[in-house]
């Protein structure tokens, strides 16, 4: 039996569309115990959503199919388990915080409503008890006048407000594992601190494991016990986040970091960013996904998939330069080592 | 002769009637102008109003009260005609990618309608070229021309809606959380483009965004707002080195730092207290229940917006 709460191995997601079969998803491993968090953080486009909806089995199929590997969930095996059998697992084990709130909201019915049949569904309790929990929620998550929240239809909310109402919901139910896809990305950073603190709050409270997807690297630091950086449908790096922001091996972690805002760089008005576009995922490139954008792209790259590397028990890396007969490069960092990001990003005080 | 500013709000209010004798005052009497060629930054808690400003600006709301002044041109009396004009030149980048696409067109249809609306290009195969040239130049590969929304993921889909507002060389953009869902080296790119489109073609922005490290890369000028309100507004770099409304303190220190060990240290002021509503809001300022300099005025009288000095404004009755 697994010693991991969750366990997703290899796991191969495709969509077949007219054009061609999309290989969204390509051999993703990663495991989560409980009350941890993981944070994934990729480019936009590169399987993150498709990996945790597939966890919960919300892709359609088709035009979605799951071409292999395995989801290990307390030890046992969701990957051939029908829509029904899931349904089990659905809000009670895990629950989902979807990135896009209008779609993922029924707008025909009253928000409040939404969230206390989701209770009743998955909670023993009454009515009552489900309404009163549900207004709670809604004032936990900082939504003004919760009572008449409750009554309201979605399009009469703010874009932020539909999202607190979705993460009231996902939180409601008390889930063994949180997925939350872009949770605050469509909130203000008041807000967002908030619902940070109410997510770290109901994890030491119920033991709530949380898979965090964010483009946000300062919702990262703060949260994060471990973090897994994807690129075109792989995790290309993962570890701990003091081996993801101190020492990066990946190039495109690289990338990632250098191109969050320089605040000190406020006059010179070109940000980096990483060059080119992410392969097509119709027809993947056999070496290196990264390598046509990759500076440091080296002959073997272009023919063989790297391997990943373990640097430490934690931290691992998919890329040639970590190999002994690579040449030594030395990354984009900073002095201190830090990749120009220290004091980048939150020091606006 | 062209004004310096191609765009001034006078007054401005957009009310919602939420039921029965309630009013939900979304945008409550704001003023601001923006330079051409320039970038106004506008931040704030969610639900105070942003949305609201920019439909408004572009005509997908009408005012309750208040000039919207466009080029010199008052967009509240413009008639049929001259309104298609102006909608052409003020394009609006939604926040929410999911809901603004349709989705029965396919991405090269959607980019390609509103050079159709205002006869750009002389043919299909014209129109084409120009849908191919915008997809690369948001980064996206001429391929997915012919894909649907859905077959997108968050990030792309922004992309589109993107490639769809410049399609048709407007003057000014209202980009409202244009760049959230994208990943950071795709902000940056994006961000690097409108701003090459504003050195090269004088484009003028409104950017509403959360993330305040890119509102203040990107802004010549910021507005916060709060409720309905406008609370603070100054130039450059005034308003993050030396906010002065409560709100914008608080806002600013609840600013992520994406740097684990610092982060491990920051202690985030959480705003405590209720958070008014804004359904018929009571005189006095909007913050004071969860303002932690709030005296007894606070509670009464709502206060105005000041020069606190060179051009720096801030509404609130206890600025030291
Ligand atoms: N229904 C679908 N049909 C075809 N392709 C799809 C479908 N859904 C997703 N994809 C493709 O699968 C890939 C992964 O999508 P996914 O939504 O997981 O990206 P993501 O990492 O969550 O990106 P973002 O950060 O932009 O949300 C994308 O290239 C996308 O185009
Ligand atoms: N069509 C509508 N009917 C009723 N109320 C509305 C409508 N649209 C917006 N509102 C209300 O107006 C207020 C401002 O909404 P708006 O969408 O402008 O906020 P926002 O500042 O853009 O927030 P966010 O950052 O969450 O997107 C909110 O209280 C919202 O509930
Ligand atoms: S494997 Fe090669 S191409 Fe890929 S990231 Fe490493 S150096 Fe760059
Ligand atoms: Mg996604
Ligand atoms: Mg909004």
């Amino acid at each position: 039996m697994s010693k991991h709460l969750l366990e997703v191995k290899d796991l191969y997601v495709s969509f077949d569309t007219y054009a061609g079969e999309v290989q969204a998803v390509r051999g993703v491993d990663f495991t989560l115990d409980g009350g941890e968090t993981l944070a994934i953080v990729g480019e936009s486009g590169c399987g993150k959503s498709v990996t945790v909806q597939t966890i919960m089995k919300l892709n359609p199929e088709p035009p979605s199919r799951i071409k292999g590997g395995s989801i290990l969930y307390r030890g046992e095996e969701l990957i051939n388990k029908t829509n029904r059998e899931m349904q089990a697992y659905r809000g009670k084990e895990f629950s989902m915080i979807f990135q896009d709130s209008m779609t993922s909201l029924n707008p025909t019915m009253r928000v409040g409503r939404q969230i206390s049949e989701a209770i009743l569904k998955h909670r023993k309790m009454d009515r009552k008890e489900a309404k009163k929990l549900a207004v709670e929620m809604l004032a936990k998550v900082g939504l003004p006048n919760p009572d008449k929240c409750y009554r309201q239809y979605p399009h009469t909310l703010s874009g932020g407000m539909r999202q607190r109402v979705m993460i009231a919901m996902a939180l409601s139910c008390e889930p063994a594992i949180l997925l939350a896809d872009e949770p605050t990305t469509a909130l203000d950073v008041t807000t967002q601190a908030q619902i940070l603190e109410l997510m770290k709050e109901i994890k030491e409270r119920t033991g709530t494991s949380i898979i965090l997807i964010t483009h946000n690297l300062g919702v990262v630091s703060r949260m994060a016990d471990r973090i897994a950086i994807m690129y075109a449908g792989k995790i290309v790096e993962r570890g701990l986040p003091d081996d993801i922001f101190y020492r990066p091996k990946h190039p495109y972690t690289w990338g990632l970091l250098g191109s969050m805002p320089d605040m000190s760089l406020r006059t010179d008005r070109k940000l980096t960013s990483i060059p080119g576009t992410p392969p097509d995922l119709f027809a993947p490139p056999e070496g290196c996904a990264f390598a046509s954008r990759c500076p440091y792209c080296m002959h073997v790259c272009l023919k063989h998939e790297p391997p990943v590397f373990d640097m430490s028990e934690e931290h691992q890396s998919a890329c040639w330069l970590i190999d002994s007969r690579a040449e030594m490069v030395v990354p984009p960092l900073g002095e201190d080592k830090t990749l120009r990001v220290k004091g980048r990003g939150g020091h606006v005080v | 002769m062209l004004s310096e500013q191609i765009l001034e709000v006078k007054n401005l209010k957009k009310y919602f009637d939420v039921g029965p004798r309630q009013v939900l005052k979304a945008v409550d009497d704001i003023s601001f102008s923006i330079k051409r060629g320039s970038t106004l930054g506008l931040v704030g808690e969610s639900g105070c109003g942003k949305t609201t400003v920019g439909r408004t600006l572009v005509s997908l709301y009408e005012a309750d009260g208040g000039e919207i002044i466009f080029d010199g041109k008052d967009i509240m009396s413009a008639n049929k005609k001259e309104l298609k004009q102006l909608t052409r030149r003020m394009q609006m980048i939604y926040q929410d990618p999911y809901a603004s696409l349709n989705p029965f067109f396919t991405v090269g249809e959607i980019i390609s309608e509103g050079l159709i609306i205002h006869k750009i290009g002389a043919n299909k195969k014209e129109r084409m070229e120009i849908v191919y040239e915008l997809l690369e130049l948001v980064g996206l590969h001429r391929e997915h021309a012919n894909r649907f929304p859905h077959e997108f993921s968050g990030g792309q889909r922004q992309r589109v809606g993107i490639a769809r507002s410049l399609a048709v060389e407007p003057e000014f953009i209202v980009c409202d959380e244009a760049i959230s869902a994208l990943d950071v080296s795709i902000q940056a790119q994006i961000v690097n483009l409108l701003v090459d489109f504003q050195d090269k073609m004088g484009l003028t922005y409104l950017f509403i965004a959360h993330d305040l490290s890119m509102v203040r890369y990107i802004s010549d000028r910021t507005a916060v707002m709060y409720l309905g309100k406008l609370v603070e507004l100054g130039d450059g770099d005034e308003v993050y080195s030396h906010p002065v409304h409560p709100y914008t303190q608080g806002l600013l220190s609840a600013v992520p730092i994406a740097d684990p060990r610092r982060e491990r240290s920051h202690k985030v002021q959480l705003l405590e207290g209720e958070v008014q509503s804004p359904i018929n809001p009571k005189p006095g300022c909007r913050f004071f229940k969860r303002c932690p300099k709030a005296t007894g005025i606070c509670s009464e009288v709502t206060p105005e917006l000041i020069d606190v000095g060179s051009g720096h404004m801030a509404a609130c009755h206890n600025i030291d």
